[in-house]
This record gives C-alpha cells, sequence and structure tokens, in this order.
C-alpha cells in the first residue's frame, strides 16, 4: 500500500505491506533507528514517537494509519546541534543509562509537559507508567522532566 | 594547575548520541556493508515443557513464501554437547531427541524478511510424547523422572560433593535460647534488560563476523568458536551499543552460538533479533532459591548459631544459575554478622524451565535476602527492634581482612556506621512513632519499616584483573583499548576522566574502543561489578606509564634529564622543570615516537582479591490492610563502594540497583502454570517495575576506601539491588507484625498480603 508521511519535516512517500507497523516503516523503511522495540505487547514504550503533536506508541499502529499525518521521532528533536530542552535535562540529570528506552522516554516526556506544562513528580511518574526503564530506577528521569518543565 | 577530576560530578559524554540519534543497536547496523542482503533467522521453539520428540515436519514451513532454508538439529548433524561443571547434563543447540522447557529452539528458519520466518515458525509441526513438567524445585528434587536420564537425578550439583560438610541438623542448635526455623522463596525473575538478544553474523575471508549484544565479546569469541569448531583466531565478535544485560548477557546462548554455522550453510550473512515473547522464554532467568533457613541465639539478642540449605533451580540447563548458589551464596552467608557457627549446604536442581544465569547480584542478593530475613524473624521471635538486633550482631569495623567462619574473607567493612547513617537520614525514631500512631488508631494504612545492613563480592569474578592499552594519536588524542564492556555505565566517560587525570589530554579528546575481539583481544567484560577495580585501575596505570614514555621522549628531544621532566597537565605539555616556555605537545611526543612504533602502552593490571562493597538501606512501605496493597514511599540507600570516580555514575547505579531490588520484594515474579506454560511470557503479563511504583530515592554517601588496589575503588552496580530487596520485603511484614504476621514471600503481591493478613480462602 502506498503512503506518505511527513517525518521530521520531510515528505516521505513509501509502499509497504499492509500489515507494516509504523515502528518498522520508520526504521527498516525510512532507516531512523533511533526509534526503538523492546517489547511486543505496546507495554514498553521504546517506540514512542510524536504523530501530528502526540506522543504515540509507533508498535501500536499500522504505518498506512499515520499516512497524511506528521510524525516525529528523536531524530527531529535538536536544531541542529542545539538539543531539545527535554534532550538537555536527560544530560545534565543523567537521565539516561543504557540509551534504549531514552528516545521513547524523551519523546513521551515532551508529550507528557505539552499535556501538563507544571507537573508535579507524581504526574510525572504516572504519566510515564507506560514507559519502562531498566537502568535508572527513574529516578533521574523524572528529575530530567521535573527540570525541563521548569526550563 | 587545577585539581584532581576524580571524584567530581561530571557529565556523560556518551549522551548526546544517545540522546539526539539513539545508540547503534545490533538490530540497527542496517548500513554495515558487510551485511548487505542479509537473510534473517527465526527459531521455532518447542510449546511444551517436556517431552519426547517423536516428529519434527518442517515441509509446510519450507514452502512458505520467502523461505530460503529450514535446519533441524538432525540436519544440521547436531550432537548434544555437555555442560562445562557437570557433563553427564548435554544438549545440542537445536533439541533433537527431548525438549526440555518452553522455548527451547528446535528448528532454524532462514527467510528474506523476519515477517516471512515468522509466519514460517507457525507451520513447523512438532509430534511429542508428553512427559511430567517438572516445574516445581522441589517437585523436581524428589521426582523419579529425570530430565536429563543421565544424570539419574535431577539434583546435579551439590556442596557436599564438592567435599564440603553437610547440615547437621537441630543439633547444631544445642545450647540456643531461642530457634526460629522459615522456609523462603527467593522467585524466580527475569532480567528484562530493555534491548532483547540480538546478532548478525557475516564470513569474511574465512573467518566468521559476530555482531552481538553482549556483556562479554572475548567470552562470547571463545564459546562461538567452540560451539563452530572454529580456532578463536577464526572468529570476531563486534558489541555494537548493548541495550542493558544485567547478568543475562554475560554468556553466549545457542541461539547466538549457532549462526556462524547457519550462515555458512545458505551462504549468506544472517541476522536475528528475538522478540520480547521469546527473551521472556528463552534468555537466561536469575535468583530462583528456595532456602530452608534456621537461626538461633540468646533471648538477649545475641545470634550464636546459623544454618542454610539453598535448593537453586538451575532450569533445564545446567548454566551459571547452578553454580550461584555454592560459589556466591554460600560463602556470603554470615552477611555483616559475627556469627560463631554457621552451616550452609547448597543443592542445585534442574527443572522444566528457563535456564537460570546470573541477575544483577547473581547469588550475592540471595545470600544477604536469607540472613536479613533469619535476623528479622530472630528479632521478631525476641520483641526486638530489627535495627537493634543487628547493631548487637554486626561485625566491628576493620580494616585489615577478616574472614568469617563460612570462611570467606573481607577487605575492609564498617557496618554499624553506615547502619547509623541509614536510619538517621530516614529519621528513623520519628518512622516508629508514627508506625505506633497508626498501630493504636487501627489505621487501614499501616506504616512498614525495613531495615538491611550487607556485605557483597565485587570483582570476584575471574579473570581476577584486566588489560587496558593506551594509544597515543598524532594529533594528541588518546585512544584507550578496554576489555571492559559498557552497556549502560558509563565507561567512556570514567575511563577518560581517568586517562585525562593521568595525562592532561582534554577528556573530549579520549576516545573509547571496547568489546570487538581483534582490537581488543583480551578481557573480562562488565560482570559482577568488576569494571572500574579491574579494567579502570588498568587504564589509570596505563595511562601513568604513558606519561612516563613520554617524559623519555620528551627528555630526548629537550636534550634533558628524564627526571627533570614534568607535565603541564592543563596544558597537555611536557617541559623542563622551571622552563615552561619550551615545550612538547603530547602531538609532538606521538609523532617523535612514530620511529619506535610510536606512544603507546598497554599491560595486564592483576588483583589479590575481590572487594567487598557494604551498606545499609531503609524501607518504608505503607500497606493498605483491606487490600493487602503495598505502597513503597520512601528508600533510603547508603552504599559504600570506597572511593568514588564520578558521584553522578554511582548514584545512577544505586537508583537502578535499589529499582530492581524493589522491583523483586514487591512486584515481579516468573510463573508456569502446571504443565510448564510461562504465564509472565510479555511485558504484560510480567510485572516489570515502573515510574509510577517507585519512589524517589534517597542516597547517602559513604567512602571506606579498600587497599586491594591504588584506587582505593570497589564496585557499585549491584549494591543498590542487594541491599533493597531485603529491605523492602521488611517492611511489608514490619507493616503487619503487630497482627501476627512474621514472614511473607517475594514478591509481597496484594494478593500475598492480603493472604498472609487473612488466611487463604
Amino acid at each position: 500500500m502506498k503512503l506518505s508521511i511527513k517525518v521530521n519535516g520531510v515528505s516521505r512517500d513509501g509502499d509497504v505491506e499492509p500489515r507494516t507497523l509504523l515502528v518498522q516503516y520508520i526504521r527498516e523503511h525510512l532507516g531512523l533507528t533511533g526509534t526503538n522495540i523492546g517489547c511486543d505487547t505496546s507495554s514498553c514504550g521504546a517506540c514512542t514517537v510524536h504523530m501530528n503533536g502526540e506522543s504515540v506508541k509507533s508498535c501500536t499502529m499500522l504505518a498506512v494509519q499515520a499516512d497524511g499525518c506528521e510524525v516525529l521521532t528523536i531524530e527531529g528533536l535538536a536544531k541542529g546541534d542545539e538539543m531539545h530542552p527535554m534532550q538537555k535535562a536527560f544530560m545534565e540529570n543523567h537521565g539516561l543509562q543504557c540509551g534504549y528506552c531514552t528516545p521513547g522516554m524523551v519523546m513521551a516526556a515532551i508529550g507528557l509537559l505539552k499535556e501538563n506544562p507544571s507537573p508535579t513528580e507524581e504526574d510525572v511518574r504516572i504519566g510515564l507508567e507506560g514507559n519502562l526503564c531498566r537502568c535508572t530506577g527513574y529516578h533521574n528521569i523524572v528529575k530530567s522532566v521535573l527540570a525541563a518543565a521548569k526550563s | 594547575m587545577g585539581g584532581s577530576i576524580l571524584g567530581n560530578r561530571v557529565l556523560r559524554k556518551e549522551d548526546p548520541k544517545f540522546l539526539t540519534v539513539g545508540g547503534k543497536y545490533v538490530d540497527d547496523l542496517l548500513d554495515e556493508s558487510l551485511l548487505t542482503g542479509a537473510l534473517h533467522v527465526t527459531y521455532a521453539r518447542s510449546t511444551v515443557a517436556h517431552g519426547k520428540i517423536l516428529s519434527i515436519d518442517t515441509s509446510d514451513a519450507a514452502s512458505m513464501p520467502g523461505i530460503v532454508a529450514v535446519f533441524t538439529g538432525a540436519n544440521l548433524g547436531l550432537t548434544p554437547q555437555p555442560a562445562t561443571f557437570n557433563p553427564m547434563v548435554a544438549r545440542s543447540a537445536l533439541a533433537m531427541d527431548k525438549v526440555r522447557y518452553v522455548g527451547e529452539p528446535i528448528v532454524a528458519i532462514i527467510s528474506e524478511t523476519r515477517e516471512q520466518g515468522e509466519d514460517a515458525a507457525e507451520m513447523v509441526i512438532v509430534d511429542y510424547d508428553i512427559l511430567e513438567a517438572l516445574t516445581d524445585l522441589e517437585q523436581a528434587l524428589t521426582s523419579s523422572t529425570h530430565i536429563y536420564e543421565s544424570c539419574g537425578s535431577n539434583a546435579v550439583f551439590d556442596t557436599t560433593a564438592l567435599g564440603m560438610p553437610d547440615n547437621t541438623g537441630d543439633a547444631f542448635f544445642e545450647g540456643c535460647e531461642v530457634v526460629v526455623k522459615q522456609r523462603v522463596l527467593n522467585q524466580r525473575v527475569a532480567p528484562c534488560p530493555l534491548e532483547v538478544r540480538g546478532a548478525a553474523v557475516a564470513w569474511v575471508d574465512g573467518r566468521l563476523y559476530q555482531w552481538l549484544s553482549t556483556q562479554h565479546a572475548q567470552g562470547a569469541r571463545d564459546s562461538i568458536a567452540a560451539a563452530n569448531g572454529l580456532d578463536a583466531s577464526q572468529v570476531r565478535v563486534i558489541t555494537p551499543d548493548v541495550g542493558g544485560g544485567f547478568g543475562a548477557k554475560i554468556g553466549s546462548y545457542p541461539e547466538e552460538q549457532l549462526l556462524g554455522r547457519l550462515s555458512k550453510e545458505v551462504g549468506m550473512p544472517l541476522r536475528w533479533r528475538e522478540t520480547r515473547s521469546e527473551s521472556m522464554m528463552a534468555l537466561g532467568h536469575g535468583r530462583a532459591q528456595v532456602q530452608y533457613l534456621t537461626i538461633g541465639g540468646t533471648r538477649d539478642g545475641h545470634v550464636t548459631a546459623y544454618q542454610m540449605h539453598v535448593l537453586q533451580d538451575c532450569g533445564a540447563w545446567f548454566d551459571m544459575g547452578a553454580i550461584l548458589a555454592p560459589f556466591m551464596t554460600r560463602p556470603m552467608s554470615s552477611g555483616v554478622y559475627a556469627i560463631p557457627k554457621i552451616e550452609c549446604r547448597t543443592t542445585s536442581v534442574i527443572t522444566n524451565t528457563t535456564p537460570v544465569v546470573a541477575y544483577r547480584g547473581a547469588g550475592r542478593p540471595e545470600a544477604t535476602a536469607a540472613i536479613e530475613r533469619a535476623m528479622d524473624l530472630f528479632a521478631a521471635e525476641i520483641g526486638m527492634d530489627a535495627a537493634e538486633v543487628r547493631r548487637k550482631n554486626l561485625i566491628p569495623k576493620f580494616d585489615e581482612p577478616h574472614t568469617t567462619v563460612i570462611g570467606q574473607t573481607y577487605d575492609v567493612g564498617d557496618y554499624e556506621v553506615a547502619l547509623d547513617k541509614a536510619l538517621n537520614a530516614a529519621n528513623y525514631e520519628e518512622l516508629r512513632a508514627e508506625q505506633a500512631r497508626r498501630r493504636s488508631s487501627g489505621d487501614v494504612k499501616q506504616l512498614g519499616i525495613g531495615v538491611s545492613v550487607y556485605v557483597e563480592i565485587t570483582g570476584g569474578v575471574p579473570p581476577m584483573g584486566e588489560t587496558a592499552k593506551i594509544e597515543i594519536t598524532d594529533d594528541g588524542r588518546a585512544i584507550v583499548y578496554t576489555g571492559t564492556s559498557p552497556h549502560g555505565q558509563g565507561h567512556a566517560t570514567a575511563w577518560s576522566m581517568l586517562t585525562s587525570e593521568q595525562t592532561g589530554i582534554p577528556m573530549e579528546n579520549v576516545e573509547l574502543v571496547w568489546g570487538d575481539t581483534d582490537l581488543v583481544p583480551s578481557g573480562g567484560g562488565t560482570m559482577g561489578s568488576r569494571s572500574l577495580q579491574q579494567g579502570g585501575v588498568a587504564v589509570f596505570k596505563v595511562a601513568g606509564q604513558v606519561v612516563d614514555k613520554a617524559k623519555a621522549i620528551a627528555a630526548r628531544l629537550l636534550e634533558a634529564n628524564e627526571e627533570d621532566i614534568v607535565l603541564d597537565r592543563d596544558r597537555g605539555a611536557f617541559h623542563v622543570a622551571g622552563t615552561p616556555a619550551v615545550a612538547k605537545t603530547w602531538a609532538e611526543l606521538a609523532v617523535a615516537a612514530k620511529a619506535d612504533g610510536g606512544l603507546k602502552h598497554e599491560e595486564m593490571h592483576s588483583v589479590a582479591s575481590a572487594t567487598f562493597p557494604f551498606g545499609a538501606h531503609v524501607s518504608v512501605v505503607e500497606v493498605d490492610t483491606e487490600t493487602g496493597k503495598v505502597s513503597l514511599i520512601k528508600q533510603i540507600a547508603c552504599d559504600d563502594a570506597g572511593k568514588v570516580l564520578n558521584p553522578l555514575l554511582l548514584d545512577g547505579q544505586i537508583h537502578g540497583g535499589v529499582a530492581q531490588g524493589a522491583a523483586q520484594a514487591l512486584l515481579e515474579e516468573v510463573r508456569y502454570d502446571a504443565d510448564g506454560n510461562p504465564v509472565t511470557s510479555n511485558l504484560a503479563d510480567y510485572a516489570f517495575i515502573s515510574a509510577a511504583e517507585m519512589p524517589d530515592i534517597q542516597v547517602v554517601h559513604m567512602e571506606t576506601p579498600t587497599f586491594v588496589n591504588p584506587l582505593g575503588v570497589k564496585g557499585i552496580g549491584e549494591s543498590g539491588t542487594i541491599g533493597s530487596t531485603p529491605a523492602v520485603q521488611s517492611a511489608v511484614i514490619d507493616a503487619l507484625s503487630h497482627l501476627g504476621v512474621r514472614h511473607i514471600d517475594m514478591p509481597c503481591t496484594p494478593m500475598r498480603v492480603w493472604e498472609a493478613l487473612h488466611g487463604r480462602k
């Protein structure tokens, strides 16, 4: 099936098997491997991207469902060498270790602040419940998001 | 001259990449030219826990679209290979005559796309003669059904067979005023690195190249070479970024070892990545012990005898899990306490479950959980405060090696200070007062306070040392080669700090090379909290040697005595003392050294012994007495890992460790049904801990340097898990102790807590 998606500001036309997931399309067809796959039950959130400005788990939708939409992945976040404030906050607060959950976590965190620009610690913890991390104990991820909210 | 960078909170230099384009994990190697045209491997796996294979029909699978080849063990001529520590336990990489756990690989399918392989795997038909599934460790121990018939028993390793004394039963406690017994479950958990297993292979000029998500490339090279009948020199393992390991990626697995052979058969490079559901069944599990504990002592709180029989579930293969109980749990059975008499027997048992491997702490959390649980039971029996009974029995501060009665020697220890720091940070007295208030008012939400004090082994796994090599490039950068293997710990930052400290070369001009066995042929990988005390110390020493070599060259160029040459670290330049204006930079010295083979040094740093970090944790929980729901509301962690190189990285390791410990105490458990089917085989069913279940973690610093290495450092990778697990479990039980609850097995789920309060209904 043919599809056209604006990914990180660039229009990309493609032709995929109907069963192709959005995450597969992003990774395998477009070569944007920053978005990761961590599970097969939509539990971990490693594949979180933004579609039309909202965070979505890209393993939970078909690529063709994104036809005509705008998708933002981790690769499209920084402006040149200038990292997005959320990326900076993760760096400054050691919000990542192995890095595998990180792209999805950063995208989810940005989505969270869009909905709730001044969250409490509890808001952040509940808001990120759908994004799993095995390294950080979430402590510094929560700190990162709260720091980004302040900045 | 500026001060030392060591000990400072330095941000990670690896982060910008992870944050902007993401890491390059094995499944991300899309533009690796050696993998052009790579086909995909999918394994068809056993759907029964224990059975004889009567037939394998792959004809339908082979005729599916895009299927290039389908292989069984018989096609490949595989034969059973014996386990390292017990040759009577033998299996082939693909199951042939028998399957022993759900998820065991049986058939390898090569396809053009991954999806075609998954479809074809569904079409493989295996006919089984189903045998009794022994998923319960104690049932397997006494069953006449033997999972490896040639063993004549499911018990495959026992400390008594190693010549260690058997336990002597109740007679051991003669003279004790108080004796308490408890069967304790240290349940099976799944390590769950967020990146599952994956690999890619290509044959290059007759050599096997294997990209692998591993914690130990050099070990994987050797096991892959052996499995393929190759010399180690014919295999090159390359480690891309690794999305977590937690012990489960130390060894290589049959699915990985077979790829070279499969690639040779089809004449094409191959990629393999398991799904999460496969990973939950076939990546090794952790813990999985049943412990029979008896503790005895005096009414005034002195423990005088402690006896433990550990039953270690090996799962369906004699993997590393089988040897953790005898060689990691048993030596640490005394914990931080001066107990005059200890007996500890361990028995490792094969079951029809996923093989057990190392998982964060690997044998030490189990030892700590056991003695801490025993201490709590003893305290409850004599009506003494949990912190007080511990204080009475702690080994007093020592700065010379101390050997416990079980025979383990610790380097340095100051356990009472750790306990005091944790109690003070927690406001322990106030917490007890609040608890008393809630108890007297009959609050639905009762407060529980758990205390643990622990000591563990780090850097105790062979090889006892690590190699480092440093090369200075013509433009004055340092290339550091290490046999350790980062997968989240921040080696690039830490090793750059150590190199920069010695050489004055700025951190951004230090490049780290690891995990490629052609570039780093020898190394012990990253496991057992060994990296800094072995690999880091090696880098620090070698950097010092490179400075000495540079001084000799500078002396020649400046026509001065070597001992008069000084390194100005701020400038990264060498000059004669007192005449800084005439100096030679690292770049100039590297160029000058070219004729003599370059400016570089390589050395193996051997260590005499492991180190023994220690600490104390306090956990505070609220338990809803109506529903059994537990909320962890406070966690205080005082972990002493000796001198601290970078508190940013240290705290990160503690946080992650604490979460995994809390996860085991409260949530996570791998479970099977009566037929041996896993019922927690994906992340929807397995209770992987999330941000919502974790509280803010309060880290309390304490630094007691070790004399074992020149930096005074110990390991920190596993301490958080070891300290937190028993503290959290203890807090849950403590919340209900006034209601007569003495013990709840982990995980302390609402159901288990409710049952402890109300009895099984």
